[in-house]
């Protein structure tokens, strides 16, 4: 039983963190210290940087919340079905 | 119909919607009044969620200040959306699972502590009536300049809707209420916003527009704003003024501090489940980032549509909302070379940039000045950056009713917040003060008479707060981030993470947050506002910055002071173990 409880929040710490190396490149990354380097490309109208910076890093952040209930929802089932047996 | 008569039946109509709501979700026990019977659906709870979170603030003062400090600005896009994904990743999910009442209530169990609990609730109150002086000042500049009612009656009237709701209701009625408040107020950020967009590009999404060309011409809208900015002495719209090291700081601590807001936090406590909790920090996010991709737009189109309809006309024959906001006295106009034109550039109008006016009318009939002009430079006009989000329609010479529901969203917007930070006072102060500090005795019907009273006081407060605004309501937005990320974010944070972190360790460490921010924010902004420039400032970190190098300072005294006292009793380590479970 511990030793369940000790693997589930092994596996969410693993989640937790890959998720949040992402939510870290996107703003602090590729909207701050690298934003002004990625103003040399376009894209439309948008300086690259810029767009992460005042959009680009918010749509991540969406994407990042929902791949974190969809991936705990996934953990969650597989822990219960292990304390089932 | 005008205008006016518009904005009253908006207005009006909206006032008479929460008031409905509220009668229908009256509060039958604490349960039900500090965290809605924990029923919430998590759809509803992102809505109320967004409403409550997206503040006067967000909805009328953001658009304008990204529009004056361009990429600047990004701090704020990124520092109040990116705070979710801490939020739903770190907090929200096992503060759930823990399912109390309140942040300090957490804070005083996990830490076994009754000066924990108490230091909690301070933190508490210092952040949440910072936050409420912001929405009455909203309440009152969107009653003045709309309604055309006295400001005080403005607030008053917000403190009566406020008190009818949130006393009656609790966070049942607070949370329906909120629902219906971000549906009123996203549809007024939308409208015009898009309106605006098909004015300028031809693109009805605002998100796409301002990265399109201008209609009938070849040039990307940025690209032109760019060069028209340069032109007049700012700097360019699309780069950067503050240091690398500065936004990063700001940026942080906003992100942080979100994470760390009381009020916000206690919305997770209101869902059914863990799950239910995951997910409802995922809609609040879609729901708030509908809002906060629109805005940069709103920031872009309305710098360029400000400048394009002021730059050297003739006063006589400027634009009405010129006009209109002079009279409010949140623009001014000082004829520096006497052409009888309005100029605008870089640099302050203004000899101690506010304007000061005088009785009386000068020769192409503006407001007269006692301020003398500022002659470094040939900027003639003064403009106060709230009024973008509300001056943008009529700027851009929409329909009557699209200003008038503008008006009924700044309102939703400033009521929602108020209701909800009001919320977390009074349950702080009925729950942590009384019952489980001061007055264990009381039962459970007292303690909600008790709520009932706390909030009744604390709205009394807030309405004082918007007659007799403090001067420095724009100043001390930063301590309210700063603090929370200096405080409540690491006690949170490693209470769940780190089982080994005594009562010694977070308690000290937050201490040191609290007086290191504070210390830093009071010096800079109220003591010695000459020094406050990146000179001076430590590392280049400017206040605004500072509570991430607090937050900062928290973990580590945390840790170290914890490695020196015992370990946590048994049965704190098995909550821990407890709220880790889903």
């Amino acid at each position: 039983m511990k030793n369940k409880n000790q693997k589930y929040w092994k596996s969410n710490l693993k989640i937790v963190f890959s998720l949040l190396i992402i939510w870290f490149v996107s703003s602090f990354g590729f909207g701050i210290l690298f934003s002004d380097y990625l103003d040399q490309f376009q894209l439309g109208g948008f300086k690259l940087g810029f767009w992460f910076a005042q959009q680009g890093s918010i749509y991540v952040f969406v994407v990042l919340i929902f791949l974190y209930v969809w991936l705990m929802k996934r953990l969650d089932k597989r822990l219960s079905e292990e304390e089932d047996k | 119909m005008s205008t006016q008569v518009l904005t009253y039946l908006f207005v009006g109509a909206s006032f008479a919607l929460y008031i409905g709501i509220a009668i229908w979700s009256k509060a039958q026990s604490t349960n039900d009044f500090y965290v809605a019977g924990k029923g919430v659906h998590p759809v509803a709870n992102g809505m109320a969620t967004a409403a409550d979170w997206m503040s006067a603030a967000s909805f009328l003062s953001m658009a304008g200040l990204i529009a004056f400090l361009g990429k600047d600005g990004s701090v704020y896009l990124m520092g109040w959306t990116g705070g979710y994904v801490l939020l739903a990743l770190l907090l929200a999910p096992y503060l759930r699972k823990f399912g109390k009442f309140t942040v300090p209530d957490f804070i005083g169990e996990r830490y076994y502590s009754k000066t924990a609990r108490k230091l909690a609730v301070l933190c508490l109150i210092f952040i949440s009536f910072t936050y409420i002086a912001g929405q009455m000042r909203g309440v009152g500049i969107v009653f003045s300049r709309f309604l055309e009612v006295d400001i005080n009656t403005g607030v008053i009237v917000g403190m009566a809707i406020v008190f009818f709701y949130a006393v009656l209701g609790g966070m049942k009625g607070i949370t329906y209420t909120q629902v219906a408040q971000y549906c009123v107020l996203i549809f007024a950020y939308l409208v015009p916003a898009i309106f605006i967009s098909i004015l300028m590009t031809g693109e009805v999404m605002p998100q796409v527009g301002f990265g399109s060309t201008l209609v009938d011409s070849n040039i990307y809208l940025l690209d032109k704003l760019d060069q028209v900015t340069r032109d007049l002495g700012f700097s360019a719209y699309t780069e950067n003024v503050k240091s690398n090291i500065d936004i990063f700081c700001i940026t942080a601590a906003l992100m942080f501090g979100t994470a760390g807001l009381p009020h916000v936090i206690v919305r997770f406590f209101t869902v059914p489940n863990v799950g239910a909790a995951r997910q409802s920090a995922g809609y609040a996010l879609i729901f708030i980032a509908l809002l906060y991709t629109t805005a940069p737009a709103v920031s872009a189109f309305a710098r360029m549509n400000l400048i394009d309809s002021i730059q050297d006309q003739p006063y006589s024959s400027s634009p009405s909302w010129f006009k209109n906001w002079e009279e409010i006295g949140l623009i001014a106009w000082k004829d520096k070379n006497e052409d009888q034109k309005i100029q605008y550039s870089a640099g302050n109008a203004l000899e101690d940039i506010k304007p000061n006016y005088i009785e009386g009318k000068g020769s192409s009939g503006e407001r007269l000045l006692a301020n003398n002009p500022d002659l470094s430079n040939e900027n003639e006009v003064y403009i106060d950056r709230d009024i973008i989000v509300l001056a943008n329609p009529e700027i851009a010479q929409l329909p009557g009713w699209v200003i008038a529901l503008v008006a009924a969203g700044g309102l939703a917007a400033a009521l929602s917040t108020a209701a909800g930070l009001l919320l977390v006072i009074s349950s702080s102060i009925s729950h942590d003060l009384l019952k489980k500090t001061y007055m264990p005795q009381i039962t459970e019907k007292q303690e909600l008479r008790y709520a009932r009273i706390a909030a009744a006081i604390a709205i009394g407060i807030a309405g004082i707060f918007g007659i007799y605004p403090p001067a420095f309501v724009a100043q001390v937005v930063a301590f309210a981030f700063g603090l929370a990320a200096a405080t409540f974010f690491p006690a949170l944070f490693l209470g769940i993470f780190y089982k080994r972190l005594n009562k010694e360790g977070a308690v000290i460490g937050m201490m040191a947050g609290l007086i290191f921010t504070a210390t830093y924010i009071i010096y800079f902004k109220f003591i010695n506002p000459a020094l406050n420039s990146d000179e001076y400032w430590l590392f280049g970190i400017s206040p605004e910055g500072i509570g991430f190098l607090g937050m900062l300072l928290n973990l580590s005294l945390a840790l170290i002071v914890s490695s020196f006292y015992e370990p946590p009793p048994e049965e704190v380590i098995e909550m821990v173990d407890e709220i880790r479970r889903p």
